[in-house]
């Protein structure tokens, strides 16, 4: 089944998160904020060349946020019908009366409001109108190109086609109502295949790649993508662990993505009020190297990760969090900035039922000049790596110890694949040993990254 | 439980909601999803009502509260699957849902449909009173202790945050094999965080609990709210003093508890069925044979008392169970769905779960522990020379296909000469899962599951569990740490 989505669903919405703002303050509230998404998702997955799993269905959420003397609370429901919605707005009137007043947590000023919704082309209506048999097709050409890649392809973890499409609005009792629609595609490939290096261990080795648009047209071929899923997994056949040692590391791109959200992390406003990033007191010095500019954009037209208004109905802006190593922007929402004692960024992301918080849109790292092999090419011997694995990051203290999956790099070529090995630095160092960056960066998502090279950190593995 | 609970906390398709699904109505929408010809369908019902309260800044600063409610349908021919879900329960918008989940079935069998029968099932957690019913202030009065206990617990603690999450969940599920079951899931989770500092180093250090209880749970010395804020202080002050952790393998000896995310990671996932069924798991296909240390015997065990990941039925209507997986070292089972013990025709073992009727369900561990053995804890320390004594993980992640798997150390400590010395700033250890279960060489009696913080994601779906273990010496695994 096809689906889409009007100019006239999203003037509906808005309507009623407008009109649910004016519930709640009949009830009772001040200050009043309301996010309400309506949405379609279609997702078709294949096995081994049958059809696995057709998923289909619609979905939608209401978010209410509200303050009376200061007293907050936050609710969400799925039930849209006007008698529910007034009663979840007495509900939540009553909820306030538990929680203590926070000074911090006003509204913003009505002048700092978005003043008008830019059109940022995010909605494809070729979209909605896949239905599951051409989603399956889809899928099919992709696994089918993998496992026709390679003979040592003998098993799958399977291919899937997706897509979402629907609408957000955003509405407060300081005078905001905005809404737009949105459109998302993807198709990801896991191909599978035997180790027989150690024949005493029965290892398996998968990978994946994918592609993903706003935009329908955009997608990659599914049998390119399914090709290089393949590629990526053959070529890690023979995996094994090398000797702990201290070496350079190069990140691949799609790995180094990782990275950038670990700044992130500790780049934003509420993990510094919170006093929980390494970074804190930093802004103003150098916290990277200088071939390190790190910017968030959600103005970006049909970028993965661009908004029109923030999760406060502040409009959005380019940011730039890092300019040549040195910490320039802090991304705020309004409440982290208020902590803070300074003005939002226009970075607020909230979710239905959740606080707002700083998110990232687009989060980019500047693409250097040097190509991936250039790189390379001055290691004697080090690690590229392609995958990590866990959650060895602390943003408090900036340690930093993670899995890692790759190649071993001698005098500038990959010689053998590894694995079940760490990397581990503090991150402050890994930033300042950042010593090359490639120029082959790609916006396939919403943080994009080109690869990069550290100097050197600690690889854990065999002894000596 | 069910007729001391108001009317606002059960499901509106329940026998006592406004909207009861009665046997009929399910019969009706069972055959719109198999109209189409297929082997299997079912309906899932879920609501859920949750709560949460927070402090920050020794201020309640938020309260929220929220409620799902909706229907998932699936329809089975032969492996493929197809489902849809709404949450509007009108009758057009459940059909239509049934009617959207049969169009993958090709099967062109019509299966008449059946009566259902309803099995009594065993309660696992009662609880006095659903915390949901208490009023907020003695909710409140909880995170408040754990912030004044946190402070009060050093001067060095300069920030300290609490959190209490409370839920309920109802399920009504409908096979058309004829089952019906249902089951009312309630779960609270207290947790305290704090940041201490010292010479301009900070360090955070968390603590809390939880399960299938009502506020008795706190009753516990263990469990009160003081001691979950204590811990956090206590751990947040200890890593002040932490050094930098070596690099390489190394011997580490497992603290009781929380240790057991390593089997959950070594080997839990490994031994989820829908792996070994598309043989896509490192240990498909090696059932009777040994594949960990002699000493080691792994379950999953559903049915622990008030754990987190217990259940009294599962998301597809099968009872849970004891589920021996390794005993003593041979690889005897694994968890099934009903997908996957259909394919190997075995029993369906009870752990087919799914994170809300948004989602399908897949074979998922419950509560996942190593047993106790015959060695003093204190033996286990003192026969390390120089090692890691891992205390507190804040989680882990494994490949299923290759059976590498990665744990983060949050609080650890450098053991010389049998003793514990001194605390180690966070690391991550990397192994295999069957080469390191191999390498297991002692086995404490100090066998305890952990107190209930933990939840287990895959393929995008969240759900509650809990894990075991007791001491535990690996001879030898890879510390990432950055000192050789």
């Amino acid at each position: 089944m096809s689906a889409e989505v009007t100019l006239e669903n999203v003037a509906a919405l808005r309507a009623l998160a407008a009109e649910t703002v004016e519930l709640a303050r009949k009830a009772g509230a001040d200050d009043v904020e309301v996010l309400v998404h309506d949405g379609s998702e279609l997702s078709a997955s294949v096995r081994l060349g049958e059809p696995e799993l057709v998923q289909e269905a619609g979905s939608r959420g209401l978010g209410l946020r509200l303050q009376r003397g200061g007293r907050c609370a936050i609710t969400y429901t799925s039930d849209l019908r006007r008698d529910a919605l007034v009663a979840l707005c007495a509900e939540t009137v009553a909820l306030a009366e538990l929680a203590e007043p926070d000074d911090a947590g006003a509204p913003p000023d009505p002048s700092e409001l978005a003043k008008d919704v830019p059109d940022l082309d995010l909605y494809d209506p070729e979209v909605g109108k896949v239905d599951a048999a051409w989603a399956l097709r889809q899928a099919l050409e992709g696994e089918d190109a993998a496992r026709a890649y390679d003979p040592r392809v003998s098993n799958s973890e399977g291919a899937t086609w997706a897509r979402v499409i629907g609408v957000t609005a955003f509405a407060t009792s300081g005078g905001f109502v905005g809404g737009y629609r949105s459109s998302y595609a993807s198709l990801v490939v896991q191909p599978l295949c035997d180790d027989p290096t150690d024949p005493t261990t029965v290892k398996k080795r998968n990978g994946h790649w994918w592609t993903a648009s706003r935009f329908l047209a955009e997608l990659e071929p599914a049998d390119e993508v399914g090709r290089e899923a393949a590629r990526r997994t053959v070529r890690t056949i023979g995996s094994r662990k090398v000797e702990t040692q201290e070496c350079p590391v190069v990140f691949d791109a799609e790995v180094a993505r990782s990275l950038l959200g670990s700044v992130f992390s500790v780049a934003n406003g509420s993990s510094f009020w919170r006093k929980s990033s390494y970074l804190l007191g930093r802004e103003g010095q150098s916290v990277a190297s200088d071939l390190f500019t790190l910017v968030d954009d959600p103005l970006r037209p049909r970028g993965p990760g661009s908004r029109p208004f923030d999760g406060d109905g502040l409009p959005t802006r380019r940011n730039v969090l890092i300019d040549r190593g040195v910490l320039t922007t802090v991304l705020c929402d309004v409440y982290s900035g208020r902590k803070l004692g300074r003005r939002s960024t226009g970075s607020a992301g909230r979710s239905i039922g959740g606080s707002p918080g700083p998110t990232t849109s687009n989060l980019i790292l500047s693409a250097g000049t040097q190509t991936l092999a250039e790189l390379l090419a001055p290691i004697r011997s080090g690690l590229f790596v392609t995958q990590m694995m866990g959650m060895g990051f602390n943003p408090v203290t900036g340690d930093f110890s993670r899995g890692a999956i790759g190649f071993w790099i001698e005098n500038g070529e990959l010689t053998f694949p590894v694995s079940e090995i760490t990397i581990a630095a503090n991150f402050d160092d890994i930033l300042h040993r950042i010593d090359g960056v490639a120029n082959d960066l790609r916006f396939r998502s919403s943080v994009a990254s080109p690869s990069l090279r550290v100097s050197h950190m600690m690889v854990a593995g065999t002894s000596k | 439980m069910s007729h001391r609970i108001p009317a606002a906390l059960r499901a509106p398709f329940s026998a006592e909601g406004d909207a009861p699904i009665d046997s009929h109505l399910a019969n009706k929408l069972l055959e719109l999803a198999l109209e189409g010809g297929a082997d299997y369908a079912d309906l899932y019902f879920e609501f859920r009502v949750s709560a949460d309260y927070v402090l920050d800044e020794e201020r309640v600063k938020t309260v929220g509260r929220g409620i799902t409610l909706g229907l998932g349908v699936r329809v089975v021919a032969k492996n493929a699957t197809g489902c849809a879900y709404t949450e509007d329960l009108s009758w057009e918008k459940m059909a239509h849902a049934a009617r959207t989940a049969s169009q993958i079935a090709r099967s062109g069998k019509t299966l008449p449909p059946q009566g259902f029968t309803s099995q009594q099932l065993p309660n696992y957690y009662p609880v006095e009173e659903l915390s949901l019913m208490v009023a907020a202030p003695e909710k409140l009065a909880l995170l408040r202790a754990a912030d004044r206990a946190a402070r009060a617990h050093d001067p060095r603690i300069i920030k300290v945050e609490a959190s209490f999450a409370e839920s309920l969940r109802e399920i009504l599920v409908f096979t058309s094999d004829g089952v019906r079951a249902t089951d009312l899931q309630p779960s609270i989770r207290f947790g305290a965080r704090a940041v201490a500092e010292q010479a301009g180093k900070r360090q955070s250090g968390s603590g809390g609990g939880g399960g299938r209880y009502g506020l008795e749970y706190f009753a516990d010395s263990t469990h009160e709210a003081a001691a979950h804020g204590v811990e956090a202080a206590r751990v947040a002050v200890a890593m002040l003093d932490a050094r930098e952790a070596p690099a390489g393998e190394m011997t580490v000896v497992l603290g009781p508890g929380d240790s057991g995310i390593l089997l959950h990671e070594a080997v839990g996932h490994g031994l989820e069925a829908d792996f070994n069924r598309k043989q896509t798991s490192n240990y498909s296909g090696q059932l009777g044979q040994q594949v960990a240390s002699k000493l080691c015997t792994v379950i999953d065990d559903g049915t622990v008392a008030h754990s987190r990941g217990t259940i009294n039925v599962d998301d597809e209507g099968h009872l849970p169970q004891r589920n021996v997986l390794i005993e003593n070292g041979i690889l005897v089972g694994y968890m099934h769905d009903r997908l996957s013990s259909r394919h190997f025709g075995v029993a369906p073992s009870g752990n087919g779960r799914r994170e809300s009727f948004r989602s399908m369900p897949l074979p998922r561990m419950t509560n996942t522990a190593l047993l106790g053995g015959q060695d003093n804890p204190e033996d286990i320390l003192r026969s390390v020379k120089r090692g890691i004594y891992a205390k507190r993980f804040s989680g882990g992640q494994v490949n299923i296909s290759n059976g590498d798997f990665v744990f983060a150390l949050l609080e650890s400590y450098l053991i010389e000469d049998g003793k514990l010395t001194t605390p180690l700033r966070g690391v991550n250890l990397i192994g295999n899962g069957p080469d390191v279960l191999r390498r297991v060489d002692m086995v404490g009696s100090d066998y305890r599951y952990s107190d209930g913080m933990w939840t287990c994601g895959k393929d995008g779906q969240s759900v509650p569990v809990n894990v075991g273990t007791p001491t535990v010496r690996i001879a030898s695994i890879t510390v990432g740490g950055t000192q050789v």
